[in-house]
């Protein structure tokens, strides 16, 4: 890490820590930015859903979650599984903005033989907590951990994040029915309800409204939240810690492309859309003047 | 015949790991009772548990408890959990390396009157494919009681194929001595090998009694560990018979034969036929039927024995 960079980081993490809200908004750019590069580094890459999560990333581990980034495996951490492992990219720029690995490393996205691959897998990147990527199955393997920190009594939040195209996968609502009846209070998911998947919009494809609804009947506390807004993070999360019975499904209602308009203007086709120089030029730009 | 189901061998194993181990949890899918682990919930109830109908929750439930440091050991019927849960196997389990027992009981005819839609006929071929997956197979309830704790220490997961009820012990508790990546010579011979494996061993003893009436004198190994396979084992048969049969219950494509006829192709070229189901889907049935159906009896072991020596002798 350059002197200036390591200058900077110091400076966001140290100084603008107390600032609160003003400083996660910093945070965001940050890792919107590197998000950016991270995916113009192989100049193709899961944009879309990777810029929609980058509030809720910056939240949890820079305001809640009780992680170490020097101890990464420290027992009866808090956890986040990100279910749709296709936002690694944005996991990744969040990991190494907090000190889990050097920023340099994001520029690796899925270059031969590299520790940061397209989704998320526990045993290449430190400071990944499960493996994801074929949908449905991280939000089982929370339900899971979740399981297990209740037998082990040790107090930790496991924090999930699916999608809303996720939702779809049948394995979901397996899940969330278990999760119900184990009465996993300390299980936290948030849906990244950004409405479009890859095929089009998620109401022309395979609509899941009233989502809430289907949350409250299979048993969660359910809160619908703008998922871009800090405040509104914070409040779900003292909401879901204060439910005592039942898992938190926090819906966030986000925008696909969240920061740069060329490519929330793209709609459900920025999904996986190229990132090459003019292109993360401009976008790194707009980020950088929000 | 044991005086024992297999289940009950299961579970009382199971039993003791619990006790000593508190990491140790069991996973069932509303088949607790035809598992064997019914039982368990009465000791353990927070470390028993049911997820029900809803096995591939059941899977990565357990992979992500597996992350934590915990020991699960997920039961149903061999089709669900293999072909029903493959990719959950596949990436939650052992893509992302964690550690998962995967009993499947009532494997291939052995599922009975519950008929081809519960009948695995290619649990084995599916699951073979995924890297890292150990794949066994018991015998009898001497075998399966020496095998599970040994599994229960390996730092990986395996798929046992489990045959749940009573069946006749091949191998004396006084003398057999496990080992987990070794094939069991159950006789020594030099006219044909037969490598078998889950209830088509006792099968093969039946065959053997004929076999030796007639003066053929077979090597008989049992391959209880399909992936990975004992290719010494099966290399040094070879060298002495110079033909082999496989004898299976499982489709003939993908499991036992397909794993021998492997290692013959890469290592020792030499004649070799399947007795297994034949490509064809399961129906309902009792055992000697189901044998009868699918050419799984004694005789017809015997008969493919002829039959591979007289392509040895050609």
């Amino acid at each position: 890490m350059s002197k200036f960079n390591m200058f900077w980081q110091i400076f966001y993490l140290k100084v603008l820590r107390g600032a609160g809200e003003m400083y996660r908004k910093e945070i965001c750019k940050i890792i919107r930015e590197d998000t950016i590069k991270c995916i113009g580094s192989i100049g193709v890459g899961h944009v879309g859903g990777c810029l929609s999560i980058v509030e809720i990333l910056a939240s949890l581990y820079f305001k809640h979650m009780n992680v170490d980034p020097t101890n990464p495996h420290m027992e009866g951490r808090d956890r986040l599984i990100v279910s749709k492992g296709h936002a690694g990219p944005a996991v990744y720029a969040t990991l190494a903005n907090k000190g889990y690995f050097d920023k340099s490393e994001l520029l690796t996205l899925n270059h031969s033989g590299t520790n940061l691959p397209s989704h998320c897998d526990m045993n290449k990147t430190v400071g990944i907590d499960m493996t994801t990527g074929s949908l449905g199955q991280g939000f089982s393997c929370a339900v899971g951990i979740a399981l297990a920190s209740k037998l082990s009594k040790d107090g930790a939040y496991i924090y999930t994040i699916i999608g809303d195209g996720e939702s779809q996968e049948g394995q979901i609502w397996e899940a969330a029915m278990y999760a119900a009846q184990a009465k996993l209070n300390h299980l936290i998911a948030f849906t990244d309800y950004n409405k479009m998947q890859i095929d089009g919009n998620i109401e022309d494809v395979n609509s899941l409204d009233p989502l809430d609804k289907k949350w409250e009947s299979f048993g969660w506390n359910v809160v619908v939240i703008d998922g871009h807004s800090f405040e509104e993070i914070d409040n779900a999360i003292a909401c879901a810690k204060a439910c005592e019975d039942k898992p938190t499904m926090i819906i966030a209602n986000t925008i696909k492309g969240k920061g740069v308009k060329y490519i929330e203007d793209k709609g459900f086709a920025n999904h996986s859309i190229p990132m090459l120089e003019d292109d993360m030029a401009t976008a790194i730009e707009e980020i950088r003047r929000a | 015949m044991a005086d024992i189901e297999m289940r009950a061998v299961l579970a009382e194993e199971l039993k003791k790991m619990m006790a000593n181990d508190d990491r140790v949890v069991v996973i069932d899918a509303d088949l607790a009772k035809a598992s064997g682990t019914w039982s368990l919930r009465k000791d353990f109830p927070d470390r028993a548990i049911d997820v029900g109908i809803a096995e591939q929750n059941m899977v990565s439930i357990a992979a992500g408890m597996s992350s934590y440091g915990y020991k699960p050991w997920v039961t149903s019927f061999t089709p669900f959990v293999s072909r029903r849960v493959c990719d959950q196997i596949t990436l939650s389990v052992c893509y992302a390396k964690q550690n998962v027992k995967i009993v499947g009981t009532d494997p291939g005819i052995c599922a009975e009157i519950n008929g081809g839609t519960h009948m695995g006929l290619e649990d084995i071929g599916t699951l073979r494919s995924i890297a890292d997956l150990v794949i066994f197979e018991p015998v009898d309830t001497v075998q399966l009681r020496q095998a599970i704790p040994v599994i229960a220490g390996l730092d990986k997961s395996v798929y046992i194929r489990l045959f749940r009820k009573k069946i006749a012990d091949v191998f004396d508790e006084n003398t057999y001595k496990f080992d987990m990546f070794k094939a069991d010579t159950i006789q020594e011979g030099s006219d044909v090998s037969i490598f078998c494996s889950g209830i088509m061993v006792q099968e093969t003893m039946l065959a053997n009694e004929i076999l030796k009436k007639e003066g053929i004198k077979a090597d008989i190994i049992n391959i209880h560990t399909i992936k990975p396979i004992d290719e010494e084992a099966i290399i040094k048969s070879v060298s002495k018979t110079g033909c082999a049969i496989t004898a299976e219950n499982h489709n003939i494509h993908g499991a036992l034969f397909s794993s021998v006829a492997e290692v013959l192709a890469k290592k020792k070229p030499t004649p070799c036929l399947p007795i297994g189901i034949n490509d064809r889907f399961g129906e309902v049935g009792k055992l000697p039927y189901l044998k009868q159906v699918f050419h799984m009896t004694a005789e017809d072991i015997v008969a493919k024995v002829k039959e591979v020596m007289a392509l040895k002798n050609n």
